[in-house]
């Protein structure tokens, strides 16, 4: 009861701090000097696709978690159905 | 009809991303759709502050450059449903904004969000004069100190003629309101900060709200949790959720007042320090 009350309310936020600046600092760092690597990564996968299928250039999606370890790049492509007119269908 | 409201200031490191991020959070919590805009290009900090900085894949400028949809690069809050954010570039500069491109999202994010968010950058240049511009309201955040008030009040000037609500004949200014951030009542009990009185009687303009200075605020960042969605119930907070209150037309009483709760023992040290 006594030690309790002269501890920080919630433990030690500052670690918190430094240990999501470590992360997102690493991948700043390293994606710095190609700022614009996503947005060229969903062109080419666009035409990539679209050499061999009919879709919109709406259809494809990237998504991005950076993680400590590993991050995840999510990609969700919109295919047209049988009856398609080139217009992505809703997934 | 959705609503604009840019978070100003002039001076930098007076607490407008804060309140931006505690604002947005407090209106999503009262169940408005809302999105926060960071317009600070090349310096990137909101993400932070919410919370939210592993998930950017496309920002801002991406969207205004055509490189992305908008639907791409809004970015949902994990915990609240209502809200959303929309972070800008960490590589390019202020000059990758235009004011086509900025109304052309704007009126996009109107379709979907009852309240638009607007995260100033400090200063009074461009980036400031584009988040600024579309605003139908205005949270000017002042601290009780000299050079920030003088700021204040230059940006007053600014949104009575520089933006387009000033521009447009026969329509309404833009409704300016004052947020005094980093309060401190003891250092203002020994006369060595301004009043909320002395603060508003120079700017002329209606109080917002008073939002102490606190522990609270700091704790919030690290965690990036904005300060009204932490569980820690702190004056801040508290404070920051009455300003959201009176921004949607509530009649608050204002409470103006200070330091964080304190425990028994913090109390006891105090009196007998
Ligand atoms: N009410 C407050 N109490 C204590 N610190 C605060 C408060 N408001 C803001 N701060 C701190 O002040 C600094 C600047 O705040 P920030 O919101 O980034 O300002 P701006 O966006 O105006 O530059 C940050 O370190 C923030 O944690
Ligand atoms: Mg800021």
């Amino acid at each position: 009861m006594f030690g309790l009350s002269f501890r920080p309310r919630k433990a030690n936020t500052a670690q918190t701090a430094k240990e999501r600046l470590q992360i997102l600092l690493a991948h700043e760092r390293t994606d710095g000097s190609t700022p614009d690597v996503l947005p060229m990564l969903q062109r080419d996968i666009l035409a990539a696709i679209q050499k061999h299928m009919k879709i919109g250039k709406d259809a494809v999606d990237i998504r991005m978690e950076r993680g400590d370890e590993l991050s995840s790049l999510e990609i969700n492509i919109d295919l047209p159905n049988s009856r398609g007119n080139g217009q992505g269908a809703e997934s | 009809m959705s609503k604009i409201i840019v978070v100003t200031s002039g001076k930098g490191g007076v607490g407008k991303t804060t309140s931006a991020a505690a604002i947005s959070a407090g209106l999503a919590k009262r169940g408005h759709k809302t999105v926060v805009i960071d317009f600070d290009v090349g310096l990137r900090n909101l993400d932070l502050i919410m919370g939210c900085e592993r998930r950017v894949v496309f920002d801002f400028i991406n969207v205004i450059q055509g490189d992305a949809k908008l639907k791409q690069a809004l970015i949902k809050d994990r915990r609240l449903d209502t809200l959303s954010i929309l972070p800008t570039s960490q590589t390019r500069d202020k000059d990758a904004l235009t004011q086509e491109g900025v109304e052309k999202v704007l009126n996009e994010l109107r379709e979907e969000f009852d309240y638009i968010v607007c995260d100033s950058p400090a200063g009074i240049e461009r980036g400031a004069q584009l988040a600024m511009y579309f605003a139908d309201e205005a949270v000017v955040v002042t601290n009780p100190e000299v050079s920030s008030v003088r700021d204040s009040d230059r940006v007053l000037g600014l949104l009575n003629s520089k933006t387009h609500r000033a521009e447009t004949p026969d329509s309404e200014p833009i409704k300016a309101h004052a947020l005094l951030t980093r309060y401190d009542t003891q250092r203002i009990a020994k006369g060595e900060m301004m009043t909320v009185e002395d603060v508003l009687e120079i700017l002329a303009i209606p109080l917002l709200g008073v939002i102490p200075e606190s522990q609270a605020v700091l704790r919030a960042s690290n965690l990036g949790t904005p300060v009204t969605l932490d569980d820690e119930g702190s004056r801040a907070a508290s404070a920051y959720d009455e300003a959201v209150a009176r921004l949607v037309g509530e009649q608050v009483e204002m409470r103006i007042g200070g330091e964080e709760r304190q425990g028994f023992f913090q109390r006891l040290f105090k009196r007998t320090a």
